[in-house]
């Protein structure tokens, strides 16, 4: 067993230098699909977060109890929606994604868009009870507090934005759900790993495995550096977004 | 009392003597926080700001103070009375920790005339203007948060400037800062107040010496109420106080010892 285990990892060590190229194929298209996956997810949940930081309506306590309900969702749950919405007898069936690419982004998205949105709006009310009076006082509303305040914050949003990819990469159940792990078309490291080690090929499972750990690696010393980063109070000299589009 | 509080000593800052309209009044305005107990932080207030005066709030940590600045600015709704404001009456408040956004000092007082309409372009040199009142034109580049506290509270004031306020509120703005910065805050605060004599000031503050030296009326809180509304001079006179304003007289009494 322990031989078996050695051999398997001096393999597996020679396919990730070699860049073998089955393995080369699936990390990309891993990175691909959570890299869109994460910014059609923060295209909306930036915003979305950092209104909900600062908006103030009724039944607002519901809608955080709801959005924070969404984020314990196991990504299996999410994997069996959208399976149900593409499939050929769901709303979506006429998009002929299922099993596809697309599927997969689609279901990453909605994944981690609670992620993104409950993290910025934490960001963004904190920040908001903080100074959120004195930018009012100025004279800015509701929406304009929400923009000024998430891009001020924009570095705490960042370390939101890498976690949200973590969560999306290193997801096992949505992809299988929708992608079906197809060869060389919908086979993302996460579903490889999975299919490889019941087929007892370790090398390449033990080869992803060891890719996506450096991925989350790599993630998690970004966030850190850029916490650390923070503590030195960075400051950018740039106009806050969308002040030129008024000259 | 307000006759009182018009009629100023020639050796006072505040210097409109004929009688102003009012900016603001409060009508048995009171605000509330919190349900479960209820927490009365204004009650029963009822005053009129009039242009041009120099009025210091002052009283105890949590008497309202802060509370009562920005009901008047509309920071804070009242839960019961009335807040009246007369139109087109631009006021700006300085904030006891002002916070400066990210980006440059330029950038962070010419945010205030473009949030409220301005043209970028334009607000950028409002602010520029603003600096050059505060004395930081040259720093107008650094990033705001690298200044220093005294910088950064004449930013504010700077920030305030901007936009060109009639009524200028300013909570406790000298009360984190060391003692030189505190002079140059005040005397810039002396200075905007010299220059427009309508400029209506109202400004929290527990360093009584300050009151005497911007102030032209008193306002004492205690526990959210108003206990005393009076001329400077009258307020600090002593005998009125100890005879009519017994708390206000033990406040400012233990202010001294
Ligand atoms: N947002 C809030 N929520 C709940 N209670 C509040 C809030 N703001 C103020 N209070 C309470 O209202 C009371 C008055 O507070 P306020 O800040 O106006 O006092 P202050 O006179 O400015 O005090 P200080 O001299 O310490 O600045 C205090 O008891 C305070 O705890
Ligand atoms: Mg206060």
């Amino acid at each position: 067993m322990m031989t078996s285990f050695t051999e398997s990892l001096t393999t597996a060590l020679q396919l990730v230098s070699a860049l073998d190229s089955t393995l080369v194929t699936i990390v990309a298209r891993s990175l691909g699909v959570s890299a869109l996956a994460c910014a059609l997810a923060c295209g909306v949940g930036l915003p979305l977060g950092a209104w909900l930081g600062v908006a103030r309506f009724p039944g607002r306590a519901l809608v955080l109890t709801f959005l924070n309900t969404l984020l314990a969702v196991p990504s299996v749950v999410v994997g069996l929606v959208v399976y149900l919405l593409l499939s050929s007898s769901g709303p979506l069936g006429s998009l002929g994604w299922l099993f596809s690419f697309k599927a997969m982004v689609f279901a990453q998205s909605l994944l981690v868009l609670p992620v993104v949105t409950a993290l910025t709006r934490q960001v963004v009310e904190d920040a908001a009870n903080h100074h959120g009076e004195q930018l009012q006082s100025l004279g800015a509303g509701t929406l304009l507090r929400a923009g000024l305040l998430a891009s001020d914050e924009r570095y705490a949003l960042l370390t939101v934005v890498i976690a949200a990819f973590g969560r999306a990469i290193s997801e096992v159940g949505a992809v299988m759900i929708v992608g079906g792990n197809i060869e060389g078309f919908t086979r993302v490291m996460t579903t490889a790993i999975a299919l490889e080690t019941s087929k007892g090929d370790l090398p390449l499972a033990l080869g992803l495995g060891m890719i996506l750990l450096s991925v989350v690696l790599v993630l998690n010393a970004l966030i850190a550096l850029i916490r650390l980063w923070r503590e030195q109070e960075p400051v950018g000299c740039a106009a806050p977004p969308g002040l030129e589009m008024r000259t | 009392m307000r006759g009182a509080a018009r009629t100023r000593d020639a050796h006072l800052k505040p210097a409109v003597s004929t009688p102003q309209p009012p900016v603001f009044r409060l009508a048995r305005a009171g605000v509330v926080f919190g349900r479960v107990p209820p927490l009365n932080a204004l009650a029963e207030v009822s005053l009129a700001v009039h242009a041009g005066e120099r009025i210091a709030l002052i009283g105890a940590n949590g008497c309202g103070k802060s509370t009562l600045l920005r009901l008047l600015h509309g920071l804070l709704m009242p839960s019961v009375g009335e807040v009246w404001r007369a139109p087109r009456v631009a006021h700006a408040m300085v904030f006891q920790r002002p916070h400066m956004l990210r980006t440059s000092a330029l950038n962070n007082v010419a945010m205030g005339p473009w949030l409220r309409g301005v043209r970028w372009r334009e607000a950028k040199a409002l602010a520029l203007a603003a600096l050059q009142r505060v004395g930081l034109e040259g720093l107008g580049q650094r990033p705001a948060s690298k200044l220093s506290s005294g910088q950064q509270q004449r930013l504010a004031l700077a920030r305030a400037c901007a936009l060109s306020p009639q009524v200028l509120f300013l909570d406790e703005p000298t009360s984190s800062l060391d003692p030189h910065a505190k002079r140059e805050v005040e005397a810039l605060v002396q200075q905007l107040a010299r220059e427009d004599p309508y400029l209506t000031l109202v400004f929290a503050s527990h360093n009584l010496g300050q009151v005497k030296r911007l102030a032209s009326r008193v306002i004492y809180l205690e526990q959210g109420r108003v206990l005393a509304d009076l001329s400077v001079a009258d307020f600090f006179s002593g005998q009125l106080l100890q005879t009519h304003y017994g708390q206000a007289h033990l406040f400012v009494k233990g202010e001294f010892v």
